[in-house]
């Protein structure tokens, strides 16, 4: 099995297709790190125009605003939206690209059992996934750390204000990270299925793709009937829960709780509700696949 | 062990199409298997179903004695197949394709053994170049060397010649001979072409719309003074009619566009020759040829020979 | 400006009258302190710092934001130089904190008139009015509650034209010598709080929100400072108000 695993990511990683999503986070990244570095000032500005009302903020209180952290969150925020299209690229294509190169046939005639295959398949495609977060954290946390140093988090949502210490920001960024990888293996898993039924693989990242976009628009939207009857089961609707470990939980005066999450069994639930996408999508997509009559 | 493949009323229906229809046979250890058809006639689907890629309606399959669903891995790892095109990955040299495929398979194989088999094809000096690279021959030269490289017991090639050049023809015509005569393999090999097979093949089976048409060894199937005759005329419509009313008529087999076709002993082509000079037919060309077609023809207008083997 | 003479003052905003009588009844050695006095005595309890620096902790209520407790530093520079600093974590200091210094109460170029209002029934606090007399001032009213017998204002409220009512509340200790508070509660307003929806992208925990659009409407902010040491008048450089 550790033999076979080693093959598709040896297959995965020799591709130079491959390597376009690692481009992409670092070119987006390193653009979004820029951008902040020359012209954070501008950002703040707009984040806190809001604020400036009640609050004073000093050149320096928006130079440590700025900090490593926040420029990660705000990295996290737009790319994680995105990342759904790098991961259906090596996931939908991981069984139809097969069946498009003629190398399908080749491979099941190989006394390894289709289950197997698929184990396998998968599996590599979610170590792609983590690979891409890996590489996601090494540019945008540490790399963040590194150039814009570290401070306090300031975590701006529709609701308030939540800060926290610095001392407790890392270990929030590696549950979050751990939970995107969660969210975009639900993703990875989607096209892995749509994967099964294409003989090319465009149709099944597109398909993913679409799917991802569909159910995100009804998670954005707020209309009454879907909020408690669909929304609630749409997997879209769960993948930015890596935010709850940046909500906090204050006390009676409002002053932070450090080390606290404000809803955890809501993460923990939606991390449920994904992983149980997860296994009916890889499941189906096994079953389906051992069915399958191989005519490419 | 007599036989290595055992295979019996075999059917596989696609929706409304019966693409493989009731087809039992076998094939005997350490032969060279001919599978004939045209194309459409069921060989790819038949080939699919003894590689489990396409499950079966019905029937069985045995292949070294053991059923091919209950024992499916240890078949399969003694099987080395092409399957239709010999595609690999393009994006990989021939070396990485080959430890792929060998791994795959289940046996440990050292960087020289690899290398050795690249040798045997003829490729050990493009080792290292992508396949995308390669040449139609190399590419099934290569797609050989993968089916080879784990020293399987039988071997499945399906359409193993297909848009080759003549010397890349030939070049697997005398691989195939060598690996049934000096190394004792089983080889089933799916061809359209008869002639292919006349020269490789010990028996061979032929099929026709998913069911058996014909299966023997090849000296009993083909009396080779037996022959097809494409006769090419300056009219060949006019002089068809006109042989239809003429003592020529026992040996008229049909028609094709571009020429009439006699079946004939050859000892009987002197006296045609005569009569159709007699008849002041303008001969272009008179030429035998073996097409599996034209083989099928025979078959409907009922060879005796032919006839008493069908079964 | 404060009367000069010690006389009770009691003033409108369209000018003021003095009582000459009271002035001819009852000499300096008068038991209650006229409300000039009782100022003065404080302004100059207040004067005796040029400048300080204080580490405190702060905390924050605000009913949007969730803040931890900050380590800060306070520097202050006369006549009207504040500076709260969080020098290791980020802190939201609220608009007009420099009022949490006292002195800047009774900076005003044109002067004010004093109103005398009586004593607070619960606490006994003499509380006394400031009204300044620039019509084009940004405070247009501060009450004071000064407790007499320290001569230390207990409470403070200003009124401004355009940033509300800010309170303070002051509690003393070692530092009262100097009219430097211990603990100091600085109450604000605060403007809506409003972020553009769909530049965020909220993760909605699908809990029941508290149907209470007042929330996030104007409120009262609260920091709470609590000093735990003062250095007075040992000079603060002016680079750390830039």
């Amino acid at each position: 099995m550790w033999k076979l695993l080693k093959i598709e990511l040896f297959k995965i990683f020799k591709r130079p297709r491959t390597y376009i999503a690692f481009g992409a986070i670092a070119a987006v990244v390193f653009l979004i790190q820029i951008a902040l570095k020359y012209d954070g000032k501008s950002y703040v500005d707009l984040l806190l125009n809001n604020l400036s009302g009640s609050f004073e903020f000093s050149d320096e209180f928006k130079g440590k605003l700025l900090n490593g952290y926040m420029i990660c969150f705000v990295i996290l925020n737009t790319l994680l939206i995105q990342m759904p299209l790098l991961v259906a690229l090596i996931a939908g294509d991981s069984i139809a690209g097969e069946a498009n190169m003629g190398t399908l046939r080749l491979s099941l005639t190989k006394p390894i059992s289709r289950t197997e295959y698929m184990l396998v398949k998968f599996g590599a495609s979610v170590i792609y996934t983590f690979a891409l977060l890996v590489w996601m954290a090494i540019l945008a946390l540490f790399g963040s750390m590194i150039i814009f140093g570290t401070n306090d988090l300031v975590v701006l949502r529709s609701e308030g204000i939540e800060q926290m210490k610095h001392f407790d920001v890392l270990w929030r960024y590696f549950a979050a990270f751990g939970y995107a990888a969660v969210a975009l293996t639900t993703v990875s898993a989607l096209a892995f299925l749509l994967s099964v039924f294409a003989e090319n693989s465009i149709g099944p990242i597109i398909a993913t793709m679409s799917i991802v976009i569909v159910f995100t628009i009804l998670s954005e939207m707020n209309i009454p009937i879907y909020d408690q009857t669909i929304k609630p089961y749409l997997f879209t609707s769960h993948m930015v829960a890596w935010k709850g470990f940046f909500y906090v939980q204050a006390d009676a005066e409002g002053t932070t709780i450090n080390g606290s999450i404000e809803n955890l069994p809501a993460v923990l639930r939606s991390l449920g509700i994904l992983i149980i996408y997860i296994g009916v999508f890889f499941s189906t997509a096994v079953w389906v696949f051992r069915k399958k009559d191989i005519l490419t | 062990m007599s036989n290595i493949i055992e295979v019996k009323n075999l059917t596989k229906e696609f929706k409304e199409i019966r693409a493989v229809d009731n087809l039992s046979f076998s094939v005997a250890a350490g032969k060279v298997y001919g599978f004939l058809g045209q194309n459409g006639a069921g060989k790819s689907t038949t080939i699919r179903m003894l590689l489990t890629l396409i499950k079966p309606s019905s029937g069985s399959i045995e292949i070294f004695g053991m059923n091919l669903q209950q024992h499916r891995k240890e078949i399969l790892s003694q099987v080395g197949a092409i399957i239709e095109r010999p595609d690999l990955y393009k994006y990989l040299t021939a070396l990485e394709n080959l430890r792929i495929f060998a791994t795959m398979s289940g046996v440990k194989i050292t960087e020289k053994k690899l290398m050795d088999q690249l040798d045997e094809v003829g490729l050990a000096d493009r080792a290292n170049s992508l396949v995308k690279t390669y040449s139609q021959g190399m590419k099934q030269r290569l797609g050989i060397a993968t089916a080879l490289v784990h020293n399987p017991k039988l071997i499945i090639l399906d359409e193993p010649t297909n848009g080759l050049d003549p010397q890349g023809i030939a070049d697997i015509r005398n691989l195939i001979i060598r690996l049934s005569k000096a190394s004792g393999k089983t080889l089933l090999i799916s061809s359209h072409l008869l002639s292919e097979m006349e020269l490789i093949a010990d028996s061979m089976l032929i099929i026709d719309k998913g069911k058996k048409l014909v299966e023997g060894s090849v000296n009993d199937l083909f009396d080779p003074a037996e022959t097809v005759v494409e006769l090419k005329t300056t009219d060949d419509a006019a002089v068809f009619e006109q042989l239809q009313t003429s003592s020529l008529q026992k040996y008229v087999q049909g028609k094709r566009n571009d020429c009439v076709l006699l079946k004939l002993h050859r000892n009987e082509v002197p006296v045609v020759m005569k009569e159709l000079v007699k008849m002041d037919v303008n001969v272009i060309s008179l030429h035998s040829k073996h097409s599996l077609e034209d083989y099928f023809l025979s078959l409907t207008t009922g060879n005796s020979h032919v006839e008493a083997t069908k079964n | 400006m404060i009367n000069d003479f010690g006389l009770i003052v009691r003033t409108t905003r369209k000018g003021f009258t003095l009582s000459l009588a009271a002035i001819l009844l009852f000499p300096s050695m008068l038991k209650a302190q006229t409300a000039d006095e009782l100022i003065q005595q404080v302004k100059a309890k207040l004067d005796k710092v040029n400048d300080y620096q204080a580490n405190g902790k702060m905390k924050t209520n605000v009913v949007f934001i969730k803040a931890p407790i900050a380590n800060v530093k306070v520097y202050y520079k006369k006549p009207n130089r504040l500076r709260i600093n969080n020098e290791s974590g980020i802190s939201f200091i609220p608009k007009g904190s420099v009022n949490i210094n006292l002195n800047n109460i009774f900076i005003n170029t044109e002067g004010f008139d004093i109103i005398d209002v009586g004593k607070e029934d619960k606490t006994n606090f003499r509380i006394i009015k400031l009204l300044p007399k620039d019509e084009n001032a940004e405070v247009v009213l501060s009450t004071l509650y000064i407790d007499e017998k320290l001569s230390l204002i207990r409470k403070a409220k200003t009124t401004t034209k355009e940033n509300g009512t800010y309170e303070l509340e002051m509690t003393y200790g070692k530092y009262a010598a100097y009219g430097l508070a211990d603990k100091i509660n600085f109450s604000f307003n605060t403007k809506d709080y409003k972020l553009p929806k769909g530049i965020t992208f909220d993760y909605d925990d699908g809990s029941k929100k508290e149907e209470n659009p007042d929330k996030l409407k104007n409120k009262k902010g609260k920091v709470e400072i609590t000093y735990s040491d003062y250095i007075i008048n040992k000079g603060v450089p002016d680079s750390v108000f830039k």
